[in-house]
């Protein structure tokens, strides 16, 4: 109880203080998520939308595969990037530019797309599926393009959408397993919330390590707040 | 050949031989249909008989299994090889209304956003007008009762001014306040814009109130393509007689 109570302070300590440390473990977590997200985003909803919008042959195997991918263990998906990027791994070994290595930032963002896109593309997938199957034939008749219906079945499924990006989003800010193994937690480097949270338990300082918690649960609970007020009337 | 190339410049629509096969079953085999610009043609028959099939047809929803298919003037061959501009000449009101979750007004202007158009001035609140609906234009659809939802249907096909409008059993399941509501916009609509109404219906009454033509459809078969007045008072075909009368025709 003295622990929670002392991580609490010190949390609030260390907001008010603007503490540079801290200040620099929220902004790469935020910047790797982000941009993690941000390519889940733009790879999963079309697939989701695709999966739940075609019939061709092996979908249910494409399926079968996003839904083992959305329950992926974060730490499995790391030890997976971590062998394909190493010096001798069958990336890491081209020694190509624009492919990440690893221990950097850039080698994080790739297992947090890995684990955040099964997930933003299988929930797409469920919202878009749950849209009247009749208004696509409505919309087309009323002269939409393909392309211009798919849109509109977004739109319509909206809600769903914006679970499935707070799903990814949810699903890669609070993982552990793989930033760690890929990233190292290198301070100033690749050190982000949740590996320093693993860091100050192991040192025994849970003060911190809570305060860092807080921080972390502060920091998504005002990112779905925006997200939700972002969709505007939708909820209401 | 100068004559057929007149009479189908008339034409909204002529189907020649054309067939729509599902699986084994086959729904439509309509051999030859004409369907005149600025005409009302209802379209009757029993449950299974094709007429929905035809207006998917019509609508280049689907294409066809065989035949060929003109519109406009234009042959289109399965329906597949109609171009975007001449798609959107058409559309059609189903029989269950899908509206989008957005509000009733953005629902009537949404086919006009499709086309990256605002349309005529003024044009949605006309047509929310002319539907009676007006005062609700800026209540969430969902909300709607279903003779609101198929007005705000009717609507969303008015300010698109198609060409051609299909109605697809439009007022089954409606109050009879409503039903009138969607006959006179029907009829008002074939007479101050000219434009060709394909209506499918199961009520011969309704039918007979609105329609210039009627055509008989059975087993996805056409029995009897005539006039009104023909079609209810001196059939050619034994079925359509039954079928007016009221009795089983199968």
């Amino acid at each position: 109880m003295s622990d929670l109570l002392r991580g609490i302070l010190q949390a609030i300590q260390l907001i008010v203080a603007g503490d540079a440390a801290l200040l620099e473990i929220v902004a790469l977590s935020l910047r790797v998520s982000g941009l993690a997200l941000t390519f889940s985003v733009l790879v999963g909803i079309p697939l989701g939308a695709f999966l739940g919008l075609t019939r061709f042959i092996g979908r249910r195997l494409v399926i079968a595969l996003l839904y083992t991918g959305m329950g992926f263990p974060p730490v499995v998906v790391g030890l997976f990037v971590y062998v394909l990027l190493s010096r001798s791994g069958p990336l890491g070994s081209l020694g190509l530019s624009f492919i990440p290595r690893l221990f950097t930032p850039g080698a994080m963002v790739i297992a947090q797309t890995i684990i955040a896109f099964p997930l933003v593309a299988g929930f797409t997938m469920a919202a878009v599926m749950g849209v009247d199957p009749n208004l696509r034939q409505q919309v087309i008749a009323l002269g939409a393009t393909p392309w211009q219906a798919t849109w509109t079945i977004l739109q319509e499924a909206r809600i769903g959408v914006l679970v499935a990006i707070i799903a990814g989003f949810g699903g890669i800010i609070s993982e552990v397993g793989a930033v760690m193994l890929v990233g190292g937690n290198i301070e100033h480097n690749t050190r982000v919330l949740t590996t320093a949270i693993v860091l100050e338990t192991a040192k025994g300082d849970y003060g911190l390590a809570i305060a860092l918690g807080l921080i972390l649960l502060g920091i998504s609970f005002l990112i779905n707040l925006a997200m939700i007020r972002l969709q505007g009337k939708s909820f209401d | 050949m100068t004559d057929s190339a007149s009479s189908s410049a008339a034409l909204a629509y002529r189907l020649s031989g054309v067939r729509k096969v599902y699986g084994d079953r086959v729904a439509l085999q309509a051999d030859s249909l004409d369907i005149r610009l600025g005409e009302i043609l209802a379209v009757v028959g029993p449950s299974g008989a094709g007429k929905s099939t035809l207006l998917r047809l019509l609508n280049f929803l689907e294409p066809a299994t065989a035949g060929e298919i003109e519109f406009l003037g234009q042959p289109v061959g399965d329906g597949s090889r109609v171009g975007l501009a001449m798609r959107r000449q058409v559309t059609t009101v189903f029989q269950r209304p899908v509206l989008l979750s957005r509000s009733v007004h953005a629902n009537v202007a949404y086919g006009l956003h499709l086309r990256g158009r605002r349309g005529r001035h003024g044009i949605v609140e006309a047509a929310l007008e002319q539907v009676g609906l007006s005062q609700i234009a800026h209540q969430p659809a969902r909300t709607l009762s279903g003779g609101e939802a198929q007005r705000v249907a009717l609507a969303r096909a008015l300010v698109i001014e198609p060409r051609v409008l299909l109605l697809d059993e439009p007022t089954a399941n409606l109050d009879p306040y409503n039903i009138g509501v969607i006959e006179s916009i029907t009829r008002q609509l074939n007479q101050e814009r000219r434009t060709t109404i394909v209506l499918v219906t199961h009520n011969v009454f309704q039918a007979k109130r609105l329609a210039h033509r009627v055509v008989l459809l059975l087993g996805g078969q056409i029995v009897e393509v005539a006039g009104v007045q023909q079609f209810f008072e001196a059939p050619a075909d034994p079925r359509t007689r039954a079928f007016v009368n009221g009795e089983l025709v199968y």
